[in-house]
């Protein structure tokens, strides 16, 4: 028991102060003013050189965002966001008409260094495999700095670029996907990134191709009181796959920062999406000052037969996550997965989870969530599984487990579960625990001190959830999940 | 008498079984031994009626009657009796509630009186008492918390109560040990009369120490690619199923 | 998941305006602030919707197109009270609200005290809901039971609810206190004429005090053109046993919403409960267990047979607060939907504040198990037969748990009357 005790009282005295991407790149950068307005939205617009129909997509979800109030069923509490207050637009200020990366800003090519995401393409080719290439896109603020590897992606007809770009270069296929999974008056959140979002990513993977490598956007809010509205959209068209990695991170700041993002995804026919996610957004000091408020929509939909999607995330950053990647799976035998790990510490907020929304005939999702509490936080799992009435043999599996680090946070579990078909199948287990002496005991008999005990048995808890991770993610995860829970660990 | 006659099946579109041909006549054990994924489970859930294993050729006839054309429950009432390799948990069930009620049903399909409370009672007890199935058991829910041993028992009282014509022992003999097995064997041999057809499924020859049988068949990749007298089961004992495995894929 | 949102007043609620108002002119007791108090919490509210998240999916505003009159007092024929059936009871009668002495036992029994009241109660858990809210604003009178300290009450105290008539609505308060160390069993039967329509609404406090072991039986048998509100608060001292068993199988609408919390540590709480469902009918059960105090160990175990059309809804929220160490909480929902068009909509929650407990909740949602029949079949047992052992079954795990035999018996009869499975062995 004493060890145990030891162990929390240690987790508690480490506070989220440690965050070692708190520093801030010093560059020039160009702001919107600030404020929202339709002058605004049409100021990003003619920034980003948009084509009319994008500029009226974005005026229409303003005019709605207008008519909308901020959700508060999540269980998250914060004070009331001055919408007024915020830029919604900042980019590096630039040369005009940069080509290649070596024109990019030096301070920028060194933040990502600093970030351990290196954007030459000599320099991850002198030290990786080829098969552990990764293809990056880096969005700085409001914009997208660099993607690298394009061109020998596009030898496979692969499109891998800023949407801005795939905006002007490929409207076609813009304009049939932007918005057909996550409407533009989906919600409040969603409905303003619409209005506002600057960039992200664009990827289509043409019919049969599987994508010769890792994708990659690494984003970065560094800005001071801007909001990061990014935008993600992901096409596998028949036949297709692609696995997508998804990175985040913050200065150190005061203030309260928004990020608001929307991810679509579409799988057709035979497609699979592997959407991976490392969130580790600025969570805020020990008194639970400053720290990003995350409020992100992404949705996948399993469009055609026999499609799959799966999201992985890894969520340990930000004051306030407001996340539930989802999956609608309308194709017959298509499946959704959700395999997450959500870590709250200090005076973090997560409500998290997923939602499986089966519609089609043999369609079968599972969910594994893991989270973990400690300090004076509160972690929400909110998950609706749903069977409409044609989806004959649908299958679903949750597993949603917590576990507490000390007796000052929360753990709570909201299942809303949904079936209007009898040949459905689900099945629902959560469990809450805390790390057991005997299991602590047990371990230090072995020779591992408390520390490493807490580390192996914290690993062992999100085992699951981090074998879905792809190599090189994996072991940055398990590195962090150690320094979220308490630096002196592993 | 079950004939069996160029029998095809499958399970979720797989094809398991291949052409089997079988004939077993009454007062007849035959033996059907096989490397896994032989098909031996199939060909059990296949005579038992179970849905989603389909025949797509070939026939199944027992006394003449069509065994396709009866439910799982018209099979065990004209004298079929399934030894399940993992016999089901059914939590809510108590043990002795299931027997008389199959036991009823099977009465009254053929057209006979139910049974007597006190009469089955007697019966049951006898019954347990020879295969050391436990008023414990009888008491608890079918199969809940019965160890391997005890589940197995349990299935062959069931086969002594309901004395059916033609029994299929689906891998009795695993999960057992050498006590369990002899009490087994002895319940099976009892039961042995010259009315009653037995098909013995197994993987190893050890079960046929003790249940002697008429008659081996190998089994393999959905064919019965050898039959013999109860010597080739000491023969696959000692060479294995490698030689039919191989022949088969030559 | 949704925000609230102000909704223009309904016909049933202009209806609750005038009654309310005619009731308010008669009110001459002191109890009348109470009312007012209840009526605005109400008013505030209005009747729930879908969009208020406790009332999520029993959207009560669109199923009331009126708002019935108020029943007044009768005293129906003796044989029209089912209640526990042939159990020998200690019977209170509650009709259209009030307590019926005609109808009720009058044997002294040492230790029991039950008396009439106004229905107004000092309820504290549960009284936020806008429907307990209307209970007491609108409420016709109702009982209070006493049971005393380290009272053996041997006898099954009955409370059989009756609705007489048709389109009428019943406003009933009872509390029931019950003291530390008593014992008792406790039947209680929500019913009305056949096929009429009516609402009853039931409020109901219950304190129970330390080393107490309570059983307490739920039969809504309520006529299946009915809608059935109850609100169950409970407190349970320390070191106390309460086990409470809903049987669902009538209303075409039913909602019973349980707020329990525990006072006092040591103590057990078993909740359970079958729903058996067919035509359109629409049941929910609705939980709130606050685990208050440490050391203390809940059961939520529910099932449903989900038929026809029907639609089974549960809730259940288990609430560790900070400091309510040791807590043991566990939840199991399981439904069978026996046709294309049933529907279950499940909401197990947990919402945990202290580190060293035990909690899990599960739920699973199905058809029958297509290999229990098959061995079933495989015995020469019938499908349809087969179907009817196994649903039985299914139900059966559940009722076997409340270990009340004379419950558990009656149970089981009425479980197999529904079923139409008299025919089946029994044990």
């Amino acid at each position: 028991m004493a060890a145990v005790q030891e162990t929390i009282d240690k987790v508690k005295a480490i506070d989220v102060d440690q965050y070692k991407y708190g520093f801030v790149t010093d560059i020039e950068s160009e702001l919107a003013p600030k404020g929202l307005s339709e002058e605004i939205v049409a100021y990003i617009s003619a920034k980003k050189e948009e084509p009319e129909w994008m500029l009226n997509w974005r005026l229409e979800a303003y005019r709605r965002w207008k008519t909308m109030d901020e959700p508060t069923w999540a269980r998250v509490e914060y004070p009331k966001i001055d919408f007024e207050d915020l830029h919604y637009y900042a980019a590096p200020k630039k040369r005009e008409g940069l080509k290649s990366l070596d024109e990019v800003d030096p301070e920028i090519l060194e933040t990502y260094k600093k970030l351990g995401i290196p954007l030459s393409e000599q320099e991850i080719l002198a030290g990786v495999a080829p098969e552990h290439r990764v293809a990056v896109d880096a969005v700085f603020d409001s914009v997208s700095v660099a993607t690298t590897f394009k061109e020998e992606l596009a030898k496979a007809g692969v499109i891998f670029c800023p949407i801005s770009e795939a905006i002007r270069e490929h409207p076609e296929l813009v304009q049939k996907y932007l918005g057909s999974v996550v409407p533009v008056s989906d919600n409040f959140y969603a409905t303003l990134n619409s209005a506002v979002f600057s960039d992200g990513s664009f990827v289509y993977i043409p019919p049969g191709v599987r994508c010769p490598m890792e994708l990659s956007t690494y984003f970065r809010i560094n800005e001071q009181n801007t909001g990061q509205f990014e935008r993600t959209l992901i096409i596998a068209d028949k036949g297709s796959y692609v696995s997508y990695l998804e990175g985040c991170t913050a200065p150190q700041r005061d203030e309260n920062q928004l990020h608001a993002a929307v991810v679509e995804l579409v799988a057709l026919e035979d497609a699979q999406i592997k959407y991976s996610t490392v969130q580790n957004w600025y969570p805020g000091d020990s008194e639970g000052k400053g720290g990003i408020y995350n409020f992100v929509t992404k949705r996948g939909d399993c469009r055609e037969k026999n499609s799959k999607i799966s999201w992985t995330q890894v969520e340990t950053g930000s004051a306030i996550t407001w996340k539930y990647p989802s999956c609608i799976l309308r194709g017959d035998n298509s499946q959704g997965e959700f395999y997450s790990i959500a870590i709250s510490n200090g005076h973090q907020q997560i409500d998290s989870g997923t939602k499986m929304i089966h519609l089609g005939k043999n369609t079968a999702s599972r969910i594994i969530s893991k989270g973990i509490s400690a300090g004076v936080s509160q972690n929400t799992y909110r998950g609706q599984v749903s069977a409409h009435r044609k989806a004959s043999n649908a299958r679903n599996f949750t597993q949603c487990d917590s576990l507490l680090i000390g007796d000052k946070c929360g753990a709570h579990t909201v299942p809303y579960i949904e079936s209007k078909n009898s040949t459905a199948v689900f099945e629902h287990e959560a469990t809450t625990s805390k790390i057991s002496d005997d299991q602590m005991f047990y371990c230090q008999a072995r020779g591992l001190n408390e520390e490493e005990a807490v580390a192996l048995i914290v690993n062992g808890f999100v085992r699951d959830v981090i074998q879905q991770l792809p190599m090189e993610f994996a072991v940055e995860a398990q590195k962090l999940i150690s320094i979220s829970l308490e630096g002196s660990v592993g | 008498m079950l004939e069996i006659k160029n029998l095809h099946a499958e399970v979720d579109g797989n094809k398991i079984l291949r052409g089997i041909d079988l004939t077993v006549r009454p007062g007849e054990i035959h033996a059907i031994m096989g490397p896994n994924g032989s098909g031996k489970s199939t060909l059990s859930y296949v005579l038992a009626g179970k849905e989603d294993y389909e025949i797509t050729e070939g026939s199944i006839t027992y006394n003449g009657v069509d065994w396709e054309e009866l439910g799982a429950d018209e099979r065990a009432a004209a004298g079929m009796f399934l030894a399940f390799q993992y016999p089901i948990e059914i939590p809510g069930v108590a043990t002795m509630t299931f027997l008389k009620t199959a036991l009823n049903a099977q009465r009254k399909a053929r057209g006979e009186e139910e049974i007597s409370t006190p009469d089955f009672m007697k019966l049951v007890r006898e019954k347990a008492k020879e295969l050391k199935v436990t008023p414990d058991m009888l008491k608890r829910p079918l199969n809940v918390g019965f160890s391997g041993g005890e589940k197995k028992r349990a299935e062959i009282l069931q086969m002594s109560l309901l004395e059916p014509s033609l029994c299929v022992l689906d891998e009795t003999d695993s999960g057992l040990d050498i006590d369990a097995l002899r009490i087994v064997s002895e319940g099976v041999n009892q039961l042995r009369s010259p009315d009653r057809s037995m098909i013995v499924i197994t993987h190893y020859q050890r079960l046929l120490d003790h249940i002697v049988p008429d008659v081996v068949h190998v089994l393999s990749k959905g064919k019965i690619v050898k039959t013999g007298g109860k010597e080739l089961a000491l023969e696959l004992e000692k060479n294995g199923y490698a030689d039919y495995v191989d022949e088969e894929a030559a | 998941m949704n925000a609230p949102a102000k909704i223009q007043e309904t016909n049933a609620e202009q209806s609750l305006n005038a009654q309310f108002d005619a009731i308010f002119a008669q009110t001459t007791q002191n109890n009348a602030n109470q009312r007012k108090q209840a009526w605005e919490a109400f008013k505030a509210k209005g009747i729930p919707h879908r969009r208020v998240e406790e009332w999520h999916y029993t959207d009560l505003r669109s199923k009331m197109n009126d708002a019935f009159a108020l029943a007044s007092k009768t005293t129906p024929k003796a044989e029209a009270l089912t209640g526990a059936g042939d159990l020998k009871t200690y019977r209170i009668a509650i009709v259209n609200g009030r307590y019926v002495p005609e109808l009720s036992s009058n044997q002294e029994v040492t230790g029991l005290s039950v008396a009439e009241t106004s229905g107004v109660l000092e309820a504290q858990l549960g009284t936020d809901d806008a429907m307990a809210s209307l209970n007491q604003a609108l409420v016709q009178g109702g009982v209070s039971i006493k049971i005393d300290a380290n009272a053996k009450i041997q006898l099954p105290i009955e409370i059989v609810r009756y609705t007489d008539g048709s389109d009428v609505s019943s406003y009933a308060g009872t509390s029931v206190e019950i003291g530390s160390g008593a014992k008792a069993l406790i039947i209680e039967s929500f019913e009305g004429a056949a096929n009429a329509a009516y609402q009853s609404n039931a409020l109901t406090e219950v304190k129970v005090g330390d080393n107490a072991d309570v059983h307490w039986l739920k039969l809504q048998v309520e006529s299946q053109k009915a809608q059935h509100i109850e609100t169950l608060s409970i407190e349970l001292g320390a070191e106390t046993n309460f086990q409470h068993f809903i049987y669902n199988e009538g209303s075409a609408l039913s909602r019973a919403q349980l707020f329990l919390e525990f006072k006092g540590e040591g103590t057990h709480a078993g909740l359970r409960g079958t729903s058996l469902l067919k035509d359109s009918q629409h049941a929910d059960i609705t939980l709130f267990v606050n685990h208050a105090v440490p050391e203390c160990e809940s059961r939520e175990y529910y099932r449903a047979v989900v038929d026809d059309k029907a639609r089974a809804v549960f809730q259940g929220k288990i609430i560790v607060e900070q400091g309510a160490q040791k807590t043991d909480g566990q939840m199991m929902i399981k439904t069978l939907l026996l046709s294309d068009t049933a529907e279950i909509n499940a909401k197990p929650e947990l919402e945990i504040f202290a580190d060293d407990v035990q909690c899990a909740h599960g739920s699973t949602t199905g058809d029958i198990d297509e290999d229990l029949l098959f061995y079933l079949m495989a015995r020469g047992i019938p499908e349809a037969q087969a179907r009817k052992i196994l649903v039985l079954a299914f139900l059966s795990e559940a009722i076997e748990e409340f270990e009340e035999e004379q419950c558990v018996d009656l149970l089981e009869a009425m479980t197999r009357k529904w079923l139409h499975a008299d025919d089946l062995v029994s044990e």
